[in-house]
């Protein structure tokens, strides 16, 4: 296990303002917010984000902030989170069907130290997303495509979803896609739209060993999704050879 | 002032809820651990308490095995905010553990497998709140929780609770295990909301 990270700072409370709102599927959308005296944060970490009812009722959960600390077209007080509506949630439907341009939100953060990626990590590191797992992996793709450029030896990205329409920041994924083969691997679970080459099916062994970086070039591995989906892929990937204390893990309930 | 969010209701609460703050009910049993899952056999499988002064307490699984067991309902939670209520192990209380090692430590770190680590007064391992745990809802803990064998210390954070524990550590200093490294609590009691470092 890697003890290396970097100490986190203390986490504080701030105060929000929604500036966007994008929708990435029918079940997700990404809040775009304005952070005064937002310290930065690093691409991996999250926040803690607290809805109050006006009886005082509050409700707090965590989100990933899939904006990376450096993008160049941005203050770095504005920072991205992206909800998936979960069936019987209490948090993701407000955000996902209620929050607008103009609210206000209560936020805890930066936290985390650990599913971090920084500058200074010279490796060339393999992120791994399952569903909605791909938004924190969305901020170390960039944050790496920033310090190294644009290249397939230094970053990979395979990003498993249900099927296509299930895909978050699919326009801008594709364009990375094509501007560097090898960068961004999609898989399909379920369906596959009609001009899709590759296969359908689970992410496994086979697929691992043809789309990821090899062990033997020892790279830091990111795996961020459901319970199921990490736990199967971070065993093949031991079985592939790859060190567990170079994989580092983010598993979310279902 | 918090601020109110017009059209939010939340789920229907009761006078008291059971949970301490921050903290949301959950049914399922979420996974959290830095990486992969290890797996282990029983039959390679040691435990060992070390006391400060270098003696080693040692115990096989057929050793743990021949110990007395409990039966263990708590209520636990996790820093990430969910908690569940209710839930049943089957262990070793860690007094039984401790019961013939001599020490005058008042820190403890446990090890895990994998490199995992957690810091703790060694009160808290003491007193009957805290046990080596090998069973879960009746049946042999599952991998991904921890099994063969984890700590449970239900009356802190969960990630005090040590899973694939190997070994327990013990210190006249003061230590930091690896989410206390990386900016999280030394005790970390929900009751008072002990999440990060310098939380009081």
């Amino acid at each position: 296990m890697n003890t290396t990270t970097e100490k986190m700072s203390q986490p504080s409370w701030y105060i929000a303002d929604v500036i966007g709102v994008r929708d990435e599927t029918s079940t997700a959308r990404t809040l775009i917010l304005q952070v005064p005296n937002w310290p930065g944060h690093r691409a991996g970490q999250h926040i803690d984000l607290r809805l109050t009812a006006e009886d005082g009722y509050q409700a707090t959960r965590s989100y990933s902030l899939a904006s990376a600390p450096t993008e160049a077209d941005r203050g770095s007080s504005i920072i991205e989170i992206s909800v998936e509506l979960l069936d019987d949630g209490e948090v993701s439907p407000y955000l996902v069907r209620v929050t607008d341009v103009g609210d206000r939100l209560e936020i805890l953060g930066p936290i985390g130290g650990y599913f971090v990626w920084g500058a200074g990590q010279e490796e060339p590191i393999q992120l791994i997303a399952g569903g909605s797992g791909i938004a924190p992996l969305r901020a170390i793709l960039h944050e790496r495509l920033a310090a190294d450029g644009v290249s397939a030896d230094s970053v990979r990205l395979l990003y498993s979803a249900r099927a296509r329409h299930q895909v978050y920041y699919e326009d801008e994924l594709g364009d990375l896609a094509d501007s560097e083969p090898g960068l961004i691997s999609l898989q399909f679970t379920r369906s596959a739209p009609k001009d899709w080459t590759g296969t359908v099916g689970r992410v496994d062994a086979d697929l691992l060993a043809r789309v990821s970086i090899p062990a033997a070039l020892e790279p830091t591995v990111y795996i961020c999704g459901p319970t199921k989906f990490v736990e199967v892929v971070a065993s093949a990937l031991v079985g592939l050879g790859h060190d567990q204390a170079r994989i580092r893990t983010e598993r979310f309930g279902g | 002032m918090p601020i109110v969010s017009p059209g939010f209701f939340g789920r229907e609460r009761s006078e008291d809820s059971g949970l301490p703050a921050g903290q949301y009910l959950t049914r399922d049993f979420p996974v959290l651990s830095t990486g992969p899952t290890p797996v282990i056999d029983v039959a390679d499988w040691e435990f060992t308490i070390a006391t400060e002064r270098g003696a080693v307490h040692r115990w096989d699984w057929a050793g743990i095995n021949e110990l007395e067991f409990e039966d263990v309902h708590t209520d636990i939670h996790c820093v990430t905010r969910w908690s569940k209520l209710g839930t049943s192990w089957r262990g070793v209380s860690l007094d039984t553990l401790f019961d013939g090692v001599d020490t005058s430590a008042d820190f403890a770190l446990q090890h895990a497998v994998g490199g995992y680590t957690t810091s703790i007064p060694l009160s808290d391992l003491r007193g009957h709140r805290a046990w080596l745990a090998t069973e879960f809802d009746g049946a042999p803990l599952p991998a991904e929780h921890g099994g063969p064998a984890r700590i449970i210390v239900p009356h802190l954070y969960f990630w005090k609770s040590a899973k694939w524990i190997t070994s327990i550590s013990l210190h006249t200093e003061a230590q930091q295990g690896f989410w206390e490294e990386n900016g999280y609590h030394p005790l970390g009691d929900p009751w008072r909301e002990q999440r990060y470092e310098y939380d009081n």
